[in-house]
């Protein structure tokens, strides 16, 4: 009996209990959905990050006052409570490691900007001259701040997008006065469109301002929170962070037993730490999802020896004649396999199905994994044939004589 | 015995001139020992049975319950082996073959028909009937067309696409005959076919084998209980207690064809519902 023949028979049985093989399909159905869900939300969040991450440049380094938090990476800002970094600190950065290239304190504010009768309550970042550059965050309109407004703390802003829509409604901002604790700032650029971070975050709701301006005229104190460092290449960030740390440890008067009162972070570090935990995630989720497979091919084992039992009778009648034990395998086998294939691509369709969902729904990037596909094809195919092997052989084995007497 | 069958293996014309009679039989079953274990009990089914059945013949075989009937009929039908004893099936020795050759044969040589019918539920009497043609690797067109043709034959056209809980009794039995004599087989085993058939719906199952064996010349092998139905086999043959008892020539042989005349066609009606 050929192969087309015996996926005939095995269809025709399947079709004869259709309840039945619906519900033993679910639960590959639901292994296999939860695999290509769990994958795509997994490489979703991963391409997220990478993109960003990507985009901020594997040269950067972080430097911010206070030990780093137990517990691992933390962006944002460093400990408010200490005074350990210093604009000296910075400038003997710049000066005396080698590996560095810019430096770009960043001072964080918050503060109400009113221009005309408009209001508008966001982040003002004290920063240098460089921060586009050491960024890659450039202006679109206007000009970034020289190093003379640092110099002389001159009352100037650059402006995000939103700051600039929300101020002044389409109007061009550049010239404009925008004050800030009742002082009068000239608008001087405004940055290229961001958009959200991964967070979802509005990066564009922010402004810029000299470090100094912000130190002296808004903040009223010296202290400086982090620092963005960028190294000459992205192969010399770890010889920059260690240069750094040294110099910083030196400049501060640690003995070689405390601990540093400061951190510097690099961005491989960070991305790094960020794409474990995804793939961690993406791993775990992918694992739970692959034992409700494993479920699924137990339950397909159980039912198909349910069957065989059920169907002894069946099976001594092919037999009677004329059917070989290799046919009766064979199409035992076959409705395993097309059992959990079937089920493998409904199970397929939902996930793919529920990816595109999720984004919508939940707000959650997903990529849908050509991988996590084909392998869900593969795995299914080798659940039919691992879990339907032993009852195949079970009815293979019967003897005709005993089958046809069975009750 | 064991050297006789020693020499029958080794030289089949000399077992022609010592044991198989002088008509070709087509069945030869010889000195036939069957025994069965139950964990220490042994059960001997057949304890030396020898029978010749020519091509063509039509032969009931009756006998008490548990008289070895039905594991002879297995034997006959290369569904099981013999203890001890040989059995030469169309001139082949089929006593030692193999499991898969024996399928093969039942495949392509003979036809079953149960008391219990034994056809697959909730499959329709086409289908059936198309089953022994798969496993013969008969093409799909011709598996349809002899499909059709058997199930005509046995007077069961239009009634295709039933299932068997769909049809009665000596419909599904009818059925399971078209299913018997779908590969045309040289033989045809029935085992009490019309144990569970009332008395008019069993003659017409009768007339079926009789004319099967008249017109087709297929060689019929009919297990029963009941005389009045070995009376339509042309010879009969008594087991008791694993043995053969009796075997001798029907002598007013019935005709199924000639009775079924004869009796009111209302309830030809009444079994179609
Ligand atoms: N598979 C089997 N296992 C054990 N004993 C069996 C088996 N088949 C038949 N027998 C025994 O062999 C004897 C003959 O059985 P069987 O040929 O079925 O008788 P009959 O068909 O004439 O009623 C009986 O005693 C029966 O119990
Ligand atoms: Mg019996």
């Amino acid at each position: 009996m050929d192969l087309l023949n015996i996926i005939r028979v095995a269809f025709r049985a399947l079709q004869r209990n259709k309840m039945r093989a619906a519900l033993t399909m679910l639960g590959i159905i639901i292994g296999v959905s939860a695999v290509v869900a769990m994958v795509s939300i997994g490489q979703g969040a991963q391409a997220t990050v990478q993109a960003q991450i990507d985009s901020i440049g594997t040269n950067l380094l972080f430097v911010s006052a206070g030990a780093q938090n137990v517990g691992g990476v933390r962006s944002g800002t460093g400990d408010s409570g200490t005074n350990t970094l210093t604009v000296e600190d910075l400038d003997a950065i710049k000066r005396e490691v080698p590996s560095v290239s810019m430096v770009t304190p960043a001072v964080n504010a918050r503060g109400q900007l009113v221009a005309g009768n408009m209001n508008w309550n966001t982040s003002i970042q004290g920063v240098s001259e460089q921060y586009p550059e050491v960024r890659k965050w450039s202006v679109q309109s206007g000009e970034f701040f020289t190093d003379s407004d640092v110099r002389t703390a001159a009352r100037v802003l650059v402006v995000g997008q939103t700051i600039a829509d929300n101020l002044f409604a389409g109007a061009d901002p550049i010239g404009q006065t925008i004050r800030v604790q009742n002082l009068p700032f000239r608008v001087v650029g405004v940055m290229v469109r961001k958009g959200q971070d991964a967070q979802g975050r509005d990066q564009d709701d922010v402004a810029f301002t000299p470090y100094t301006t912000a130190q002296k005229k808004i903040l009223g104190s010296p202290r400086l929170q982090i620092a963005y460092v960028s190294a000459v290449s992205p192969d010399a960030t770890y010889t920059a962070q260690q240069q750094i740390t040294e110099l910083l440890r030196q400049r501060h008067k640690l003995n070689s037993n405390d601990p540093d009162d400061f951190t510097v972070r690099n961005m491989s570090d960070i991305a790094e730490a960020a794409n474990q935990t995804n793939s961690t995630m993406t791993m775990l989720l992918a694992c739970i999802a692959g034992v409700s497979l494993l479920v699924g091919g137990i339950g397909i084992m159980n039912i198909m020896l349910v069957s065989v039992t059920e169907r002894t009778r069946e099976i001594g009648i092919r037999m009677a004649i004329g059917a070989r034990s290799s046919a009766v395998r064979s199409q035992f086998l076959i409705e395993s396999i097309v059992l959990s294939v079937t089920g493998g691509l409904f199970g397929i369709l939902l996930g793919v199905a529920s990816s595109l969902a999720i984004p919508k729904l939940l707000g959650w990037p997903t990529l849908i994994s050509m991988m996590a596909i084909v392998g869900s094809v593969i795995f299914s195919v080798m659940v039919g044939i691992f879990f339907g092997y032993y009852p195949a052989r079970k009815a293979a084995a019967l003897d005709p004589i005993d089958a046809l007497r069975y009750e | 015995m064991q050297a006789i069958q020693e020499i029958t293996k080794a030289n089949p014309s000399i077992a022609g001139s010592i044991e198989i009679p002088q008509t070709r039989a087509v069945i030869q079953l010889d000195n036939i020992h069957k025994t069965y274990t139950m964990g220490d009990v042994q059960v001997h089914a057949l304890r030396g049975a020898t029978l010749g059945i020519r091509a063509g013949e039509f032969v009931a075989i009756m006998g008490a319950s548990g008289s070895g009937k039905s594991t002879t009929m297995n034997i006959i039908g290369c569904l099981d082996r013999p203890t001890k004893g040989t059995y030469i099936l169309d001139g082949q020795d089929v006593s030692e073959l193999s499991k898969d050759e024996r399928a093969d044969i039942r495949s392509h040589k003979i036809g079953f028909v149960f008391q219990g019918f034994n056809l697959l539920a909730r499959t329709s009497a086409l289908e059936n009937v198309e089953l022994p043609m798969l496993y013969a690797g008969v093409s799909g067109a011709q598996r349809h067309e002899r499909a059709m043709q058997s199930l005509a034959a046995v007077g069961l056209a239009g009634r295709e696409q039933n299932h068997p809980n769909q049809l009665s009794g000596g419909q599904q039995q009818r059925v399971a005959v078209a299913r018997a004599l779908v590969n045309d087989p040289a033989l045809i085993l029935a085992d009490e076919p019309t144990g569970n058939l009332d008395s008019r719906t069993s003659v017409e199952v009768m007339e079926i084998f009789q004319r099967l064996n008249r017109e087709r010349g297929i060689t019929l092998v009919l297990v029963t209980h009941e005389p009045d139905i070995a009376q339509y086999a042309g010879r009969i043959v008594v087991f008791k207690d694993g043995k053969i008892r009796k075997d001798y020539p029907v002598k007013d042989q019935r005709d199924a064809a000639e009775e079924l005349k004869n009796l009111p066609a209302i309830e030809a009606d009444e079994e179609d519902d």
